[in-house]
């Protein structure tokens, strides 16, 4: 299903459609072997089916794309980045409840 | 028709708390776990899991506890997000207050764990997720080229010290002993990684400021033996000097150890009737998934037998 999945972004496609997204969006800045990075993905997954076509939510591989978490001194995962308009507004880091998420997400709708 | 909303509560979804609701299902007793943020507890952290018998070939953290948790929901257990902020013992049932709620429990089973300790050392707490680390899977990754520091000598320590030379250009092991208390299979493999100038190891070390400006840049460190200075630039520090038991929440309701772990005899009962330990949390010699599981396994299986006493 196009459009409820989260997004997989990368450092080439970061700019386009993250900073430039009409919508705003949020980033969840993920690796493989990381646990906790895991036990999140179905929230995120969740908040990307509820908030279709109010909020962009993507996901970024650090593992596979260094310069995007260098830019925004990500030294953690998982961290959330909620961006309006192509400024971060809200770094959410570690494996937080869908609550705490959803909040941060109203915010900037 | 029982005084209570559940048989048995348990609290935590680790190794421990996972075995006790497989048991407790199988045991077809009404049956809550309690987690208050993601099951799995300290064993989603850990990359591989190599001494947990029946996985010659080792087991991602993850996918294990992943594994427990949908083998205790195929007998019924019954999972909730939430947090215990009070518990008042009784002897008829244990009151387990939560966020708005109360519930009536028959029995209780402490399966709480324990988290990281932290070192205690200035600039731990400013630079927690700008270079400060307690979870080597969570980010090793993002120090790909870089030299990182691990303080530490045991099982974690030496784990991820292997975890992260996947990534790091460099990685300096500073330990506070003059050797490390971690499994010699693991020694042996870091011991290697020393030879091929991987990890440099700094005995009788330990960091007295961690230090930089926005970030981690460098490690104040101290020698013990000689009481030697010396500064020691880094990228991110990692800190495993082991664990503290996640049992502030009891409020003294049963008897801990000094560290604050729970006391319990061979039967996981602590020093209320009906209330159980399983796991990290309790006071004894190993803690690893195979003595947690164990732990569970008897808590449900007391827990059961006190309540079948209670209702003749």
């Amino acid at each position: 299903m196009s459009g409820s999945e989260p997004l997989q972004v990368s450092d080439a496609t970061f700019e386009d459609e993250i900073l430039k997204s009409e919508m705003p969006a949020m980033v969840d800045f993920w690796a493989a072997w990381c646990g906790p990075c895991r036990a999140i993905a179905p929230v995120v997954e969740e908040l990307a089916r509820d908030y279709q076509g109010k909020v962009k939510v993507a996901k970024m591989n650090v593992d596979e794309n260094a310069k995007t978490p260098a830019r925004y001194g990500i030294r953690a995962i998982p961290t959330l980045i909620i961006f309006k308009g192509g400024q971060v507004l809200e770094q959410i880091t570690g494996a937080v409840s869908r609550s705490l998420i959803e909040n941060a997400l109203k915010k900037a709708l | 028709m029982p005084a209570w909303d559940y048989d048995i509560v348990i609290v935590g979804a680790g190794p421990a708390g996972l075995t006790a609701g497989i048991y407790a299902g199988r045991a077809r007793l009404k049956t809550l776990l309690l987690e208050k943020l993601i099951h799995g507890g300290q064993v989603m952290t850990t990359d591989l899991v190599e001494n947990y018998p029946g996985f010659p070939e080792g087991i991602s953290g993850f996918e294990l506890s992943d594994r427990m948790r949908k083998q205790a929901e195929r007998f019924g257990l019954e999972f909730r997000t939430g947090e215990v902020l009070e518990l008042e013992p009784g002897p008829e049932h244990h009151l387990v207050r939560l966020q708005g709620e109360e519930l009536r429990a028959g029995a209780l089973i402490i399966a709480s764990g324990a988290g990281y300790r932290k070192l205690g050392a200035p600039g731990e707490k400013e630079f927690t997720g700008k270079g400060v680390s307690y979870c080597a899977t969570c980010d090793g990754a993002l120090y790909r080229g870089e030299t990182i520091a691990v303080v530490g000598g045991g099982d974690t320590a030496l784990t991820d010290t292997l975890f992260l030379c996947r990534f790091a250009e460099k990685i300096h092991l500073i330990h506070r002993r003059d050797a490390f208390r971690g499994e010699k299979f693991l020694q042996e493999q870091v011991l290697a990684q020393e030879k091929q100038g991987k990890v440099e190891i700094h005995w009788d070390s330990v960091v007295h400021e961690i230090q930089g400006r926005h970030a981690v840049e460098a490690l104040a460190l101290k020698n013990v033996k000689t009481g030697e200075e010396s500064r020691l630039p880094v990228a991110g520090v990692f800190i495993f000097v082991g664990i503290t038991p996640n049992t502030s929440w009891l409020q003294g309701c049963v008897s801990l150890d000094e560290w604050g772990f729970v006391f319990t005899d061979g039967e996981m009962a602590t020093s209320v009737p009906g209330i159980y330990a399983a796991g990290d949390v309790r006071s004894k010699l190993l803690r690893q998934i195979a003595t947690a599981v164990g732990d569970g396994a008897i808590a449900a299986f007391a827990a059961e037998s006190y309540l079948e006493h209670l209702q003749r």
